[in-house]
């Protein structure tokens, strides 16, 4: 029998419509992509992390699951400056509490945002952004443009879900009423996809918007930014007339725009772009949020404090300065001195000194499998896998939030869900401090 | 540290409120002295002997008590709200909420987080607020804010006035089917009551554009704004609903949109109230019953005169005449009582003209098959003209239309300003002098393109009661329980430190700070906020409306939706909220005409 409607717990597309089977050991898996269909087998893996563990005279040993809890508070009621690392891959539900456990230590407190998507969002506070939901695109889009990011690899099914080949109201022929541009240094895949591929030179985004943005306003950009971009600038017409063109055009960036040189100011540049387009047709803008959760901590952290990511609650009360209070720099600066992972392999991803300082001070990890943070963890707490396993939130990469139930239960006796944890958790906190 | 509902409240819920001046409206009791009785959370005729040694006291001689505050129109939670907090980080780094044993921390001004929103409504003396606006799609994000949002019950609109399902029904003529539709819709998103915003004009908007006028058919689904407000009012009255249907008028600050207003509110004219619950009501003697069929609201920003900004003025002299001739039509005014704002709306269009207008940072959210949404910071100064006329204007609405009972004191919260602006706003309808001091401040036009200048009425404390309470949750339909002390209503209690004996409107700077801070805040029975600060964080509710119909439409419709939901993304078992998204679910029973 197969479970329908299962959510997929992988990337920022957060699809709907999996359907599996599971039994004996085995899962079969419908309707997900590969990256999809490999996460959704780490149910029955052996590779799992399946006991809480402490680690005694450099030896992560297997512990009883109340030692675990109790010793991960004491580290962190026992610091006087912790760091929480909520990571993207589970729900907002857990990551609610870890934001409340932060706020009650006084914490620093971010999420994956800060390594991926963080400078879209700064884009978005300096600039705004004229979004919309995936359907709209899926409806009207006779225009899409892939900018900095490789959708058929990072969100493969973002084309055909969402994107491209969908059979929208306005788009019943799918991917025949669609013009695809895709602006990239690198031949993708998607570029191949692509009607137009506008090969620019890696880190030329920031001038590229900014000629796009002058040739809209119908002057003539300086001729160097051809030299620059490597784009002729009769192509960035060419590009400018489609898009003024085009019904309803929609713009998905990826990491190539916010995270080259330029960062926050490429996203404000696109962001701007995209703005003086609706005064000529409607055109909207939009990341591919990478892990399936990574919007929802922006969007929880917002409404629960203000901000989006990168919060500190030192003094009491939250603040947000990016390159201060964030995990990379609070590490690098040696301004913490615990830390709390979860559901993210910090140190596989961060710069070496940072990720080095990680290992010295004492750190809890809550993850699903073993990994180098594992490894490097003082108390490890097994994950329970969210939207397989249990219920919860996410927010796909339009910020709409979606609510999932698993298909299974928790293989643990000791707790339900991540949520359950860090409930359980925060409970030993406010008993020790 | 208190969540939701965990704090410690005082007790019992058991209250007497003694020797204080009340201002009851629905009751009719205006400062008469006299006592108020709390059993377990809901007012009582008396408390025994033995109840009264259990019960907490309160001495509120010389004092005024109202019932506790009703807000029927602020953008509190969703999307939306959380977009201009996303976009304004500047808009938290200068207002911070430290947390305290009891409570949590927050930040934000115009957009505050959801705990300061709720910590700063309740000492204001407010205790239930309602969200303008749910995007269907999107209703699980507003509802899991609106359930972190402590102190305050809570219940949100459903947008519908762009919804293609309604768009269609409404244009083939499939009247059962979209009652069927609205009635399903409100249970599925666990939402309240019918908004209209900008009607068959969103969905031009879909394609970069809007609509003009009532009787120009939208793009494609061949619509017009006068179909769609006739329709939804229809579907209202013959659901019977609690709230008249909520509109936001087509060309919102636009100049000379007045006409178009004046024009949308003649459209429901015809059409029977029709209000229809099935609920224990608490004693009142006044009818607690709405008797309006269309409830506009932030009338401020729809009664612009003038066709340019240069030649702009006040348009509300035709509103405000049309509604004083009229019984059908209750506002809220949507005031603006200057200073730092954020403009939001499920107008998208209309937050584009601002963008074009101003050049400032602008997000905008489209929503499949449904709605739309726009996001603008924006600042109201006293030295600028247009400015000047709007804050004139918010209360020529409220000072003008001489029956208290068919207006509504709001901001639209954060749009003409935030909602902690309301002291000085009940300030300025009470008090001439203080009117005129802000004439002296601001831009002559305030005087030369109103007709504040001449006006000399100044509200009394029963009519804030009014306005603020009894007709918010009259309006809203929820009468039944808040904005009224009748005996078995809930125990919300507001007392502000205001002796009606002694109010001078000239020495009008003490009201101000008396209504910014009430002496207690009372929710169902227990004393939450003393004194501006939070003493107790009690249980909270989410209201939403419960329909009975006839099965034999709902199927039907059911069919169309799961027909036409292949141009969503998301799958129809995803579509609905979950209970578990809302702070004690209370559902209001209603029952639909029989047909
Ligand atoms: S596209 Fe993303 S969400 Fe969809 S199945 Fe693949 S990994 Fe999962
Ligand atoms: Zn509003």
């Amino acid at each position: 029998m197969f479970t329908k409607n299962i959510i997929c717990p992988v990337c920022g597309g957060a699809c709907d419509d999996i359907q599996v089977e599971l039994g004996d050991g085995k899962i079969t898996v419908k309707n997900a992509c590969k990256m999809g269909n490999a996460k959704f087998q780490e149910v029955v893996s052996s590779h799992r992390l399946r006991d809480p563990m402490i680690k005694e005279n450099g030896e992560l040993k297997k512990a009883d699951w109340k030692d675990a809890i109790t010793k991960a508070a004491e580290i962190l009621t026992e610091a006087d400056r912790p760091l929480l690392f909520l990571g993207s891959e589970t729900s907002c539900e857990a990551q609610e509490i870890g934001l409340h456990i932060g706020e009650y230590l006084g914490a620093a407190v971010d999420s994956n945002a800060t390594i991926c998507h963080g400078p879209t969002v700064m884009g978005i506070q300096e600039a705004g952004i004229v979004g919309a939901t995936a359907g709209q695109s899926k409806n009207r889009t006779n225009l899409s443009i892939y900018w900095g990011c490789n959708a058929l690899e990072s969100m493969p099914r973002h084309m055909s879900r969402y994107g491209i080949f969908p059979r929208g109201y306005w788009t019943k022929r799918g991917r025949f009423d669609r013009t695809v541009i895709c602006v990239d240094p690198r031949k993708t895949p998607t570029a191949e996809a692509s009607d137009l591929h506008v090969q620019l030179n890696p880190n030329s985004d920031y001038e590229l918007f900014n000629a796009l943005s002058t040739i809209l306003n119908g002057k003539e950009p300086h001729p160097s930014v051809a030299g620059v971009t490597g784009v002729p600038v009769s192509v960035m017409k060419e590009m400018v007339e489609m898009m003024k063109a085009s019904n309803f055009g929609t713009v998905y960036v990826g990491l190539g725009v916010g995270s080259s040189y330029g960062k926050h100011r490429n996203v404000e540049a696109a962001l701007n772009f995209i703005k003086e387009m609706n005064n000529h047709t409607k055109f909207s803008i939009g990341a591919l949020r990478g892990h399936c959760n990574v919007a929802g901590f922006n969007q929880i952290a917002s409404y629960l404090y203000g901000y989006p990511f990168g919060l500190d609650f030192a003094k009491g009360y939250p603040r947000f300065n990016p390159g201060e209070y964030t995990m990379v720099d609070v590490l690098r600066d040696r301004d913490v001195d615990a830390a709390f992972v979860m559901c993210a392999d910090l140190v596989c991803h961060i710069p070496a000194d940072p990720a080095s300082y990680l290992c010295e001070i004492p750190l809890v990890c809550l993850d699903i499998a073993p990994c180098p943070t594992t490894i490097a963890s003082d108390v490890v707490l097994p994950g329970v896998i969210d939207a397989m396993e249990c219920s919860g939130t996410f927010y796909r990469l339009d910020n709409v939030p979606v609510y999932f139930e698993g298909f299974t239960d928790s293989p643990f006796s000791f707790t339900k869900s991540n949520e359950d944890t860090m409930h359980q958790l925060f409970d030993k906190i406010k008993k020790l401090a | 540290m208190a969540g939701n509902g965990n704090g410690n409240g005082n007790g019992n819920g058991t209250i007497a409120i003694k020797n204080g001046y009340v201002f009851d409206p629905l009751n009719e009791i205006d400062g008469e002295v006299m006592d108020v009785f709390i059993k377990n959370g809901k007012v009582v005729r008396e408390l025994t002997d033995s109840e009264m040694k259990d019960a907490k006291v309160i001495d509120a001689k010389g004092m005024t008590v109202m019932p506790g505050g009703v807000d029927s129109h602020s953008h509190i939670a969703g999307a939306k709200v959380n977009g201009g907090r996303m976009m304004r980080p500047e808009d938290s780094y200068k207002w911070n909420r430290k947390k305290t044993p009891l409570t949590h921390s927050g930040s934000g001004y115009t957009v505050p987080s959801v705990y300061k929103e709720g910590y700063e409504y309740s000492q204001m003396g407010y205790t239930t607020v309602f969200e303008a606006a749910v995007p269907p799609l999107e209703a699980r994000h507003t509802h899991e804010e609106m359930r972190s949002i402590p102190m305050l019950d809570t219940g949100g609109y459903l947008v519908l006035g762009n919804n293609w399902f309604i768009m269609r029904y409404l244009r083939d003529g499939e009247m059962d089917r979209a009652c069927a539709y609205v009635a399903w819709m409100m249970k599925t998103h666990r939402t309240y009551g019918i908004k209209c915003v900008n009607p068959a004009g969103v969905e031009n908007w879909g394609w970069g554009q809007n609509i003009g006028s009532l009787d120009e058919a939208n793009i494609h689904f061949e619509i017009t704004p006068r179909e769609v407000i006739e329709g939804l009012c229809e579907i209202n009255e013959r659901l019977g609903l609690p709230m008249a249907m909520h509109l936001h008028c087509n060309n919102l600050g636009q100049p000379g949109c007045f006409e178009i207003t004046k024009n949308s509110l003649k459209i429901p004219s015809q059409i029977k109230p029709n209000q229809n619950l099935d609920v224990e009501w608490a004693e009142t003697k006044v009818d607690p019953k709405r008797l309006e069929s269309v409830y506009l609201t932030h009338a401020q920003f729809n009664s612009f005169g003038g066709t340019s900004w240069g030649d702009f003025e006040s348009g509300t002299k035709d509103v405000i005449d049309y509604v004083n001739k009229t019984d059908h039509i209750v506002f809220d005014s949507g005031c603006v009582p200057f200073g730092e704002a954020t403009v939001m709306t499920g107008d998208g269009p209309a937050i584009h003209n601002l963008y074009a207008l101003t050049g400032n940072k602008w997000s905008n959210t489209d929503v499949e098959l449904e709605c739309g949404s726009g996001v603008l910071p924006f600042t109201y100064l006293k030295s600028n003209p247009i400015h000047s006329v709007q804050w004139a204007m918010g209360l020529e609405l409220l000072l003008l239309v001489k029956d208290t009972w068919k207006t509504i004191m709001t901001t639209d919260h954060p749009n003409g300003g935030t909602f902690t602006k309301y002291p000085l706003v009940m300030t300025w309808l009470m008090s001439q002098a203080s009117r005129n001091a802000t004439f002296d401040e601001c831009h002559a036009w305030a005087r030369d393109r109103s007709d504040l200048g001449a006006v000399d009425r100044e509200l009394s404390l029963y009519d804030i009661a009014i306005l603020t309470r009894a007709n918010t949750a009259r309006t809203v339909g929820i009468s039944h329980r808040k904005g009224s002390l009748g005996v078995g209503a809930d125990g919300d209690v507001t007392i502000y430190n205001i002796d009606p004996k002694s109010l001078n409107p000239r020495d009008y700077e003490g009201l101000i700070t008396a209504f910014g801070q009430a002496e207690y805040t009372i929710k169902d029975g227990e004393i939450v906020s003393r004194r501006g600060e939070i003493v107790a964080i009690p249980e909270k509710r989410t209201y939403y409306i419960d329909v009975a119909t006839k099965e034999a439409g709902t199927k039907d419709m059911l069919a169309d939706v799961k027909e036409w939901f292949k141009y969503y993304t998301l799958g129809f078992a995803h579509y609905p909220t979950p209970d578990n998204y809302l702070m004690n679910p209370t559902p209001i029973a209603v029952n639909a005409e029989e047909a």
